[in-house]
C-alpha cells in the first residue's frame, strides 16, 4: 500500500509537467488549429528565465579584503552581490535564495510576449498552409530557439536550486500511519504539483467564467460565426497563444529545481507531451490534463524495481506502448470529440 | 532508355556522371592551397552524400508523393545498421548479405510500424511515427542492451570484437567490410600536379547503390503506383469515395520508403562497421526531413541535392573558426573586421545547427518547393528577362 502511494506521488510531478505542456499544446491547437512543435522550446525558455533571474540576482562586484588571505597569500577578493548591497546582507541573501519563485514574476510577461510575437510574426502566416508546413516551420523555430539558448548558456545543465527552506522532504508515511521514512516526498515536488493544479484551475476558470473565455470557447467551436458577430476573434486567439506560452514557460520555471535545465530539455518533453495530447484526445483540454497525470503516474509505476525486473526497460517504453494501444482501440483518444481534427 | 522518357534519361545520365566523377568535381582546389578546406572530394564526406542521398530519396517517396510526414524515419536507418553489423558479427564481413538483411529487416519493421501508424493521417501520423521512433531509440539505447539479451550494446554501440563468431570469415579476407575480398577501405590515390584525387571502394559501392535507388525512384514516380500515391496526396477522401482502398498503397509506399532507409543504414555500416542508437534519435529523423524539404519535396533530384547541401555545409561550417574568419576579413579595417567576425561567430563552428535552423525556416516560409523551386524561379526570371530584351530589340529594329 505504501509503495503504491509512493509511486503515485512520484508520478505526480512528472505528470504535472506533462499536463501543463499538453494543456498549452491543446489550447493552441484548439484555438488556432496549429500543431506547435516549438512548444517544448517554450518550456525550455521558461526554465532559462529562472536561470537568467538567478544569474541577474547573483551579479556581484569584487572588493579586496586586506584582512583575509586566500591560499596563495594574496589579499582575498570578496564577491558581494549587488542585491545584498542594496537590501542588506540578510534580505539580499534571501532574495537570491528565492530566485526561482521570483522568476515566475519575470517569466509571465516574457512568455506572453514571446508567445504573442511568435504568433503574430510567424504562425499567423501558416493558418492557410498544410499541417505539414506548420509542423516544419515550428520545428525549425524550435531548433533556432534551442541553439540561441545554447549559444548563451552552453550545453551543460545549469543547477538552479529551490529556496533552501523548501529543499527538505516531507514524510507522508507518518501522517498516514505507515512506518516513518516509508513515503518520503520532497517539498518542492509537492509545490510543483500544487502549482500545476493551480495553473490548470486558473486556465479552466478563465475559460469558463470570464467573458473573454466564453468568446474564446465560442471561437473554438465555430470561428467563422463568432467573427461574423463582429468579434475580433483573431486578437483573442493571439492572446490565447500568449497564455499557452506562459503556461509552458511557468511549467519550465518551476521544473528547474527538479531537473537542472539544459538547452534540449524542451524536446525531450515535447515528444512525450504530444503523445499525451494524442492519448487525451486532440483538442480536449480535460483530456490533456487527465492523460498527462495518468501517463506520469504510469511511467512512475513502470520504473519500480518490480516492473523493471519483470520486463526490463519497461519504464522507457511504457508511454509509447500505451499511446499505441489507445490509438488503436480509441482512435480519438480518451476524451476526444467527434469532428475535431479528423481528415 | 531503360524505360525512361527523354527528360528522365537526361537527368539520370547527369546523376550517373556526377556521382562517378565526384572525386574530381568535388576537389577543385589543390591540396596545399588555403582553399583546400572547401574541398569535399574525400571518401568520408562523399560517402555521406550518397548514403544520405539514398535516405532522402526514400523519405521523399513517402512524403513527396503521399504527403504523409513521417517524423520517425531514422528508426529504419538504425535498424538497417544494426542488422548489417549483426551479419558481420555472426557470419562474414561481405557486405552483400549484410545489405540484404538490412533491407529485409527494416522492411519488416516498416510493415509493423506502418500498419499501426497509417490508421491515422495528418498530424496523428507524424506524432505516431515520432513516438515509434523514440520508442525504438529507447529500446536500442537501454532496453535491448541488458546483459541477458544484448542486441544493441547500448551506449557504446554495436561493434565487431575479436572473439565474434564470424562463421565464414577467412584469414585471406580483409578485416573490414569487403565485397568478395575487395576491402571497402581501400583507396586509390591519384596525384595530378598539386591535386590529389581519392578513389575509394566504399564510395563507389555506395554510389552504385544510389544510382540504382535513384533509377528505381524514377520508375516509381512515373508508374501507375506513383500516380496513385499522388492521388492520395491531392485528396485521399475522394479517392476512398471512388471505392478504392488507399491503405494498401500507403503501406506499400511506407515500406518501400523504410527499406530505402534500411539500405542507407546498411551502407553506413559498410563504410564503418559499427551501429549506434543515436542514429535512431528524433534529431536524425528531423535531419532527413530537412534534407528533403530543403532540396524540394516531391521532386526527383531535390532530396539528393538537399542531402548533399546539408552534409557539405555541415562539414564546411563546422570547420570554420574565428581564425579563418579573421583571415577572410583581413582586408577590412580592424574595427570592421572584428565587428564582422563577432557577427558571424554564432553561426559557424558549433553554431552550425543555428544556421541550419534559420535556413530551414526561411526555406519553409518563402520557398516551400526547396532548392529545386528556387532554381526554377531563377530560370524563369532569366528567361523572361531575355525575352524582354529580345522584344525590346525587335521593337528598336522596327522603330529604326
Amino acid at each position: 500500500m505504501d509503495a503504491l502511494l509512493l509511486q503515485i506521488l512520484n508520478g505526480l510531478d512528472k505528470g504535472s509537467a506533462y499536463a501543463l505542456i499538453a494543456l498549452g499544446l491543446t489550447l493552441i491547437f484548439g484555438t488556432l488549429g496549429v500543431v506547435n512543435f516549438a512548444h517544448g522550446a517554450l518550456f525550455m525558455i521558461g526554465a532559462f528565465c529562472a536561470v537568467f533571474i538567478q544569474g541577474l540576482l547573483n551579479l556581484s562586484y569584487e572588493t579586496v579584503d586586506e584582512t583575509q588571505k586566500d591560499f596563495l597569500g594574496n589579499p582575498l577578493k570578496v564577491k558581494t552581490p549587488y542585491v545584498e548591497n542594496w537590501f542588506g546582507t540578510e534580505t539580499g541573501a534571501a532574495i537570491i535564495d528565492w530566485s526561482v519563485p521570483l522568476a515566475i514574476l519575470f517569466a509571465i510577461p516574457v512568455m506572453i510576449a514571446v508567445g504573442v510575437i511568435m504568433e503574430r510574426g510567424l504562425i499567423k502566416h501558416f493558418y492557410k498552409r498544410p499541417h505539414a508546413d506548420q509542423i516544419l516551420v515550428t520545428f525549425g523555430l524550435a531548433i533556432v530557439l534551442q541553439e540561441v539558448i545554447k549559444y548563451f548558456y552552453g550545453a551543460n545543465p545549469i543547477p538552479t536550486p529551490a529556496p533552501s527552506s523548501l529543499t527538505g522532504a516531507f514524510d507522508f508515511g507518518v501522517l498516514l500511519g505507515f512506518d516513518p521514512n516509508a513515503i518520503i516526498y520532497p517539498y518542492w515536488r509537492m509545490i510543483y504539483f500544487a502549482f500545476a493544479i493551480g495553473i490548470i484551475g486558473a486556465v479552466f476558470a478563465f475559460l469558463q467564467f470570464t467573458t473573454f473565455g466564453m468568446v474564446v470557447r465560442a471561437g473554438m467551436a465555430d470561428r467563422e460565426t463568432v467573427s461574423m458577430l463582429g468579434i475580433n476573434i483573431d486578437k483573442r486567439f493571439t492572446m490565447m497563444f500568449g497564455i499557452a506560452a506562459a503556461v509552458a514557460g511557468l511549467a519550465g520555471v518551476m521544473y528547474t529545481p527538479i531537473n537542472p535545465p539544459n538547452y534540449h530539455m524542451g524536446m525531450d518533453f515535447l515528444v512525450l507531451s504530444f503523445v499525451v495530447v494524442v492519448v487525451g484526445g486532440m483538442g480536449s483540454l480535460p483530456g490533456a490534463v487527465l492523460a498527462g497525470f495518468l501517463l506520469g503516474i504510469l511511467e512512475s509505476f513502470a520504473s519500480t524495481t518490480w516492473a523493471t525486473t519483470t520486463i526490463p526497460g519497461i519504464n522507457q517504453i511504457i508511454i509509447y506502448v500505451v499511446a499505441i494501444i489507445v490509438l488503436l482501440t480509441r482512435p480519438r483518444g480518451l476524451m476526444g470529440r467527434k469532428g475535431v481534427m479528423e481528415e | 532508355m531503360l524505360g525512361l522518357n527523354k527528360n528522365d534519361t537526361t537527368l539520370f545520365v547527369v546523376i550517373i556522371i556526377l556521382t562517378i566523377l565526384a572525386p574530381f568535381l568535388l576537389n577543385p582546389f589543390p591540396t596545399e592551397s588555403t582553399l583546400a578546406q572547401f574541398n569535399a572530394g574525400y571518401p568520408d564526406l562523399m560517402e555521406k552524400f550518397v548514403v544520405f542521398g539514398i535516405f532522402a530519396i526514400g523519405f521523399n517517396i513517402l512524403f513527396g508523393l503521399t504527403g504523409y510526414l513521417s517524423f520517425g524515419h531514422a528508426a529504419f536507418l538504425g535498424v538497417g545498421s544494426y542488422s548489417a553489423v549483426w551479419i558481420y558479427k555472426l557470419f562474414t564481413y561481405n557486405v552483400l548479405p549484410a545489405l540484404v538483411l538490412a533491407v529485409i529487416v527494416s522492411g519488416i519493421f516498416a510493415i509493423l510500424i506502418g500498419f499501426v501508424s497509417l490508421r491515422r493521417s495528418g498530424i496523428y501520423f507524424s506524432i505516431l511515427t515520432l513516438a515509434f521512433a523514440q520508442m525504438s531509440f529507447a529500446l536500442a539505447y537501454s532496453v535491448l542492451s541488458n546483459p541477458k539479451f544484448n542486441l544493441t550494446n547500448g551506449e557504446t554501440g554495436l561493434q565487431i570484437y575479436a572473439n565474434d563468431l564470424q562463421l565464414f570469415h577467412r584469414e585471406s579476407l580483409p578485416n573490414f567490410p569487403h565485397i568478395f575480398g575487395l576491402s571497402m577501405g581501400s583507396t586509390y590515390k591519384l596525384g595530378v600536379g598539386p591535386w590529389e584525387f581519392q578513389f575509394n571502394v566504399a564510395y563507389y559501392f555506395c554510389a552504385i547503390m544510389m544510382i540504382l535507388s535513384f533509377y528505381f525512384a524514377i520508375r516509381l514516380f512515373r508508374s501507375p503506383f506513383g500516380m496513385m500515391l499522388r492521388a492520395i496526396k491531392s485528396n485521399q477522401q475522394r479517392l476512398n469515395y471512388t471505392g478504392l482502398n488507399s491503405r494498401p498503397y500507403m503501406l506499400a509506399a511506407f515500406v518501400i520508403s523504410g527499406m530505402y532507409a534500411g539500405l542507407a543504414g546498411g551502407l553506413l555500416a559498410v563504410t564503418d562497421p559499427l551501429a549506434g542508437a543515436e542514429r535512431m534519435q528524433w534529431t536524425a529523423s528531423g535531419e532527413v526531413v530537412l534534407m528533403t524539404i530543403l532540396g524540394g519535396a516531391g521532386t526527383l533530384i531535390g532530396p539528393v541535392l538537399g542531402a548533399g547541401f546539408i552534409k557539405y555545409f555541415e562539414n564546411i561550417f563546422s570547420k570554420i573558426n574565428d581564425q579563418v574568419l579573421h583571415q577572410w576579413f583581413a582586408f577590412l579595417p580592424d574595427g570592421l573586421e572584428d565587428f564582422l567576425v563577432a557577427i558571424v561567430h554564432p553561426f559557424i563552428g558549433k553554431g552550425w545547427h543555428l544556421t541550419l535552423g534559420i535556413l530551414f525556416m526561411l526555406v519553409v516560409i518563402f520557398l516551400p518547393g526547396g532548392l529545386v523551386e528556387g532554381g526554377q524561379r531563377i530560370a524563369r526570371t532569366a528567361r523572361r528577362l531575355m525575352n524582354r530584351d529580345k522584344a525590346a530589340d525587335a521593337a528598336n529594329v522596327s522603330a529604326d
